[in-house]
């Protein structure tokens, strides 16, 4: 570690990886929900549960990014983090208010935790994703300011580099959107319109732009390539992404009350949304196929190809399926929706915590730049348990969706919602199975921390026959 | 990529193209709030309906169904539930009738005692939301 206030990013890996093992959980009720209907009811219905499975993931990404950010900024900057006291703060404000929601959630009817939060002051629940009470919000945008404010102080201080420059425009466009979620209109159309504004802007918009400097920065210092040579890479990245993606916005603005011309400008735009994460693909592994060193960390070069790979697969790949408006007119809101959201959050963003995690975890535990042999061995698996089980997650709702759509919407006797659940009960039981996989993967995860942690660090000669 | 395309070629088109599109993007959400007097349904958006939205956000019933499309894929579409069950009183039906305790074995939606205003509230509200220009999505009446 070069700097000591990188150290403020490891209680932010340890938080991410905590609720991370929580999201999982709660998926894995949702999935027995989807194959024993009543299972749980009414202690823990399927609108809570997902509530809770969705939530913990936007939240420990968060803490992954900003575990990321003060692990890879004063790095970059070449100086020490503004405060790493508020960020110390901001940890447990952070931590302590998404508990209590998460709490909040599970122990209380959601409508009495809207009335106990004074939800009637300004009513901002109740959206898919932005469910939070209107108080938790105003809590995440203090500690969105709070850290923007520390690391923009850092960057500004300090050596500017486009990584923690990229970062940075990631990071305040992250905040700004997320005003949107206090715009609640009465009326529907117009709730829906802006509520993408926060979503979609998101996750196919600023969020890529952190994704790729945190991508950029770990190969950079994995593969010792040039910067120059990454950093031309990172902007033709980040402008196919916003070239395609700020329009591909309207792919949802297809069958929501909005104009019918964005069926075009929607279909248009977002059937090139893969470009740039296929470019992503294309630069990680030239870079690693250019490199000049060899890292002894080869679990963390892995995790970088996965997301490279995966977030191609699952945004580029199962996004183009079903974008276009005559094929989404039959796929959307259905499984294959489900499909695609699962392989998406998990190869794009999932993955880039990960990637940062196995990258920066050896150096905030004391040792010079990888875990030991055995410890790698373990969390290789890992990633490749939970990697290939996700892609039969995927595949198993695909296959659900797709008879979704027949039996529902396409043939020439639909059937009701219900029936058609019903026919596709086994592609739900399969999911499940696969699911129950991925949490070994994740059990596997968690443990390569603790195995072989007094085991001496991996060479690059012993790291590179472990994993052939 | 060749030496030719330079690191500042590459942030130029960042920069140009990021804000183009979005200009783009604010101009056409610009015409699109031209648009919705025409689509939106907003002549039927009574007191009434605006309860019933808040009653549809607090019960978080979007955590199952999906409205327009949007939301969970656990239970149906309620878009069109006011033609699918058949008009307001339809809807009220289904909803009082749900057993505490869950349909053994079965996708079960909680009973969550509205009073018959609410319940007026709630069935209003997918009312409106069923006269919103969708462009004839979903396909047909199963949702």
């Amino acid at each position: 570690m070069q700097y000591k206030s990188q150290a403020v990013a490891k209680p932010y890996f340890i938080a991410a990886i905590g609720l991370f093992i929580g999201q999982i959980l709660f998926g894995l009720i949702l999935g027995m929900q989807y194959v024993v209907g009543d299972f749980l009811f009414p202690e823990i219905p399927f609108n809570v549960a997902r509530m809770v499975h969705t939530n913990l993931l936007i939240v420990w990404l968060l803490f992954g990014f900003m575990g990321a950010s003060y692990y890879l900024v004063p790095e970059e900057a070449e100086r020490e983090l503004f405060s790493p006291l508020l960020a110390h703060l901001m940890f447990w404000i952070f931590l302590v208010a998404g508990a209590l929601t998460i709490l909040g959630y599970l122990l209380v009817p959601y409508a009495t935790l809207a009335e106990l939060t004074g939800n009637e002051l300004l009513p901002t629940m109740g959206r898919e994703f932005l469910e939070q009470p209107t108080i938790t919000k105003l809590g995440i945008v203090v500690v969105a300011l709070a850290f923007l404010f520390n690391i923009g102080m850092t960057v500004l201080k300090g050596r500017k580099t486009v990584v923690s420059l990229v970062l940075l425009i990631g990071l305040l466009g992250l905040a700004v959107f997320f005003l949107f979620s206090f715009y609640n209109p009465d009326n529907l159309v117009k709730d829906k319109y802006y509520w993408w504004w926060v979503v979609h802007l998101w996750v196919e918009g600023v969020w890529e732009l952190i994704l790729g400097s945190i991508l950029a920065f770990v190969l950079i210092k994995t593969t010792g390539v040039d910067r120059e040579v990454i950093e031309k890479w990172l902007y033709v990245i980040i402008a196919m992404t916003l070239i395609t993606g700020i329009i591909g916005t309207g792919h949802h603005f297809y069958w929501i009350g909005a104009p019918e011309y964005w069926q075009w400008w929607g279909s248009i735009f977002s059937a090139l949304e893969p470009i740039p994460f296929f470019m992503m693909t294309v630069f990680a592994f030239n870079m690693i196929n250019r490199r000049r060193r060899n890292h002894p960390n080869k679990a963390a070069v892995l995790w970088a190809m996965g997301t490279a790979v995966m977030a191609f697969l699952g945004a580029g790949v199962w996004g183009f399926m079903h974008t276009l408006a005559p094929v989404n007119y039959y796929t959307h809101g259905t499984q294959i929706t489900a499909a695609h959201g699962h392989m998406a959050f998990y190869g794009a963003y999932v993955l880039i915590v990960l990637t940062m995690i196995s990258y920066a975890m050896p150096m905030l535990r004391g040792r010079e730049a990888a875990p030991s042999n055995r410890s790698q061995v373990l969390e290789m698996w890992s990633f490749w348990l939970m990697t290939v089980s996700m892609v039969f997650i995927t595949l198993f709702l695909t296959g659900a969706g797709i008879l979704q759509v027949y039996l529902q919407r396409y043939s020439d006797e639909p059937i009701p919602f219900m029936v058609a659940q019903d026919k596709i009960e086994l592609f739900y039981v399969m999911r499940e199975i696969a699911g129950v996989v991925f949490l070994i993967g994740l059990i596997l995860y968690v443990a390569s921390f603790f195995v072989g942690s007094r085991d001496p660090e991996a060479t690059v000669a012993a790291a590179g026959s472990a994993s052939a | 990529m060749s030496q030719a395309f330079t690191k500042v070629m590459a942030r130029n088109i960042f920069y140009g193209g990021s804000v183009f599109f979005f200009l783009l993007f604010l101009a056409l959400t610009f015409d699109t709030h031209t648009a919705w007097p025409d689509r939106d349904n907003h002549e039927n958006l009574t007191g009434t309906v605006a309860q019933g939205k808040h009653l549809w956000e607090v019960n978080n019933c979007i955590g199952c169904h999906s409205l327009l499309g949007e939301g969970a894929y656990f239970a149906p579409e309620l878009g069109n539930a006011f033609q699918r069950l058949g008009g307001k009183e339809g809807i009220k039906g289904f909803i009082m009738s749900r057993p505490k305790d869950g349909i053994p074995g079965r996708r079960s939606m909680p009973q969550f005692n509205f009073s018959p205003e609410e319940l007026e509230a709630i069935a209003s509200f997918l009312e409106y939301v069923s006269g919103i220009n969708t462009a004839n999505w979903p396909p047909n009446i199963q949702g």
